[in-house]
């Protein structure tokens, strides 16, 4: 057990650091914050022009939604980075366990979500007509791990197919943008057709979003528990979805000696 | 001659390897149709079917903007990291004509967006595709993506002295989207965000292929993109200097 928790906590952190080692602060504002930021502000004023919805409704939608930044572009940069800076052979080579591997470089991408996330809060907080009541923010800052959670473990899906593809940043982009579209960022589910709503109700951020909404709007957390809980087993299933992935590809990849191959 | 040539040759070479790019064609064809579904049913539920047409031209124009942004922030860093950065400012022409038809290579990709996003518009939310000008557009969409490109040229120009561009390629999308006014009307924006707007060319780009399309008088708007346009050479061709001649006596060019 001790040794899974270090696998998982210091490799973890370590892989980050290893990982990530190119985000400076120069690097981290604009893209981390900076984007989100505007990604805000852009869809609020869209909202305004099109008088569909208010300020709130943008505001919590992209504020959950831009952790998919760390969720889901910092899972594929995880896993494909290990691949690009020739670690994976060895790392996989490695006895550990690969759920207290992959789940412990999901930490970290996690954190980030949640510091983005709660960024963009305050950004529509002080720029924006967003107002929620202070008894809100433990709620609302509930719902945000849970949903950061269950995009980080969407991210991991995205993320395991870095050990087939040679871009896996050609499955993340387009997922971050469609969940724009699809989870009921921007626009409300009710307006998409069926299908895309059938779809989106199987994608992570969309009930989370949809209780945040609620929370700010004044419901309290036993109201949008049918919606946390149901966010929550969303992203154990796509977390299993990984692991099964991961293990999958790495089987393949061992038969098939395609592990480093760019 | 030889400068038409060089234009030539590097505008048709750049589009070649563009394409082969599949990240490239997601940023200039998936991600525009993408904001444009959300701009149309934004509309859809503020009903405002009206403007459908009018976003459909900006969100095309914006992946115009995400093309150019894309392609002319990494436009010399991808030569030094190819190897060929050396050669190119090392060969007799200076390095601003080899460096246009780059970066109006990128924004002439982003035609594909605008095409793609009328079609989509058209096909699947039955948007009626009428110009109200057809000649007026003819001559907005090349001067509106012209003026977008030599935005790239100083885009690309600027940015290759700061080491982290890609981090600011990422960042400018929503934000000269925003000030520009390409999906709505900069009327809602803070008064002190005007101006911001009135030396990007995308402002104007997108105001003279919309009253082309639409029904206005786009003349005056044609003209701001090439004026600007041509401010933007200028600046570019200060900036390569200043970045040519610094490159060489720290001899750092090759660097990244």
């Amino acid at each position: 057990m001790n040794s899974w928790l270090r696998v998982f906590l210091v490799g973890g952190v370590i892989a980050y650091r290893g990982l990530f080692n190119w985000l400076r602060p120069a690097h981290y504002f604009p893209t981390m914050l900076g984007g989100p930021l505007f990604q805000i502000l852009f869809f609020a004023y869209l909202g305004r022009f099109a008088n569909a919805q208010s300020d709130e409704f943008y505001v919590v939608g992209n504020a959950v939604q831009i952790s998919a930044m760390a969720g889901v572009f910092g899972m594929a940069i995880t896993i494909g980075g290990e691949r690009w800076t020739q670690t994976l052979g060895p790392l996989l080579a490695t006895p550990a366990s690969r759920l207290a591997i992959f789940l412990g470089r999901a930490l970290p991408n996690l954190l980030q979500g949640v510091i983005v996330s709660t960024f963009g809060f305050c950004v529509g907080r002080l720029l924006l007509d967003f107002h929620p009541a202070l008894a809100s923010v433990p709620t609302l800052a509930l719902i945000v791990v849970t949903t950061v959670a269950s995009c980080t473990a969407f991210g991991m899906v995205i993320g395991a197919f870095g050990l087939r593809l040679r871009d896996s940043f050609m499955v993340a982009n387009p997922a971050y943008f469609l969940m724009l579209l699809f989870c009921g960022v921007n626009v409300p589910l009710d307006v998409l057709p069926d299908w895309m709503s059938a779809i989106s109700r199987c994608l992570p951020l969309t009930h989370g979003i949809a209780a945040a909404r609620e929370v700010a709007g004044g419901a309290s957390l036993g109201s949008v528990g049918g919606l946390l809980g149901t966010e929550a087993l969303i992203g154990l299933a796509y977390a299993v979805a990984a692991y099964l992935l991961l293990r999958f590809f790495e089987e393949e990849s061992r038969r098939r000696a395609t592990l480093d191959r760019m | 001659m030889s400068a038409l040539r060089i234009f030539a040759a590097g505008w048709w070479m750049n589009m070649k390897q563009l394409t082969r790019s599949a990240l490239f064609v997601f940023t200039s064809l998936i991600e525009p149709l993408i904001m444009a579904t959300i701009a149309f049913y934004t509309a859809k539920a503020g009903g405002k079917p009206e403007a459908l047409f009018y976003m459909a031209i900006g969100a095309g124009v914006m992946g115009i903007w995400s093309s150019t942004l894309f392609g002319s922030g990494g436009v010399i860093s991808w030569q030094r990291w190819e190897g060929t950065l050396e050669l190119l400012v090392a060969s007799p022409p200076p390095l601003l004509v080899i460096v246009v038809p780059l970066t109006i290579a990128t924004a002439t990709i982003g035609i594909y967006s605008l095409s793609a996003t009328l079609l989509w518009g058209w096909l699947l939310f039955d948007i009626p595709f009428h110009l109200a000008h057809p000649v007026l557009f003819a001559i907005a969409l090349p001067a509106g993506v012209i003026s977008m490109g030599l935005l790239g040229l100083l885009i690309a120009a600027t940015f290759v002295l700061y080491r982290e561009a890609n981090a600011l390629s990422n960042m400018l999308e929503f934000p000269i989207a925003l000030v520009t006014g390409l999906l709505f009307t900069t009327a809602l924006l803070p008064d002190w965000s005007h101006p911001i707007g009135w030396v990007l060319a995308p402002t104007w780009a997108v105001r003279a292929i919309r009253d082309a399309a639409l029904g206005g008088s786009p003349g005056f708007a044609i003209v701001l993109c090439l004026v600007l346009g041509a401010a933007y050479v200028v600046l570019a061709s200060w900036f390569l200097r200043v970045l040519e001649v610094k490159a060489r006596e720290k001899a750092t060019l090759s660097l990244a």
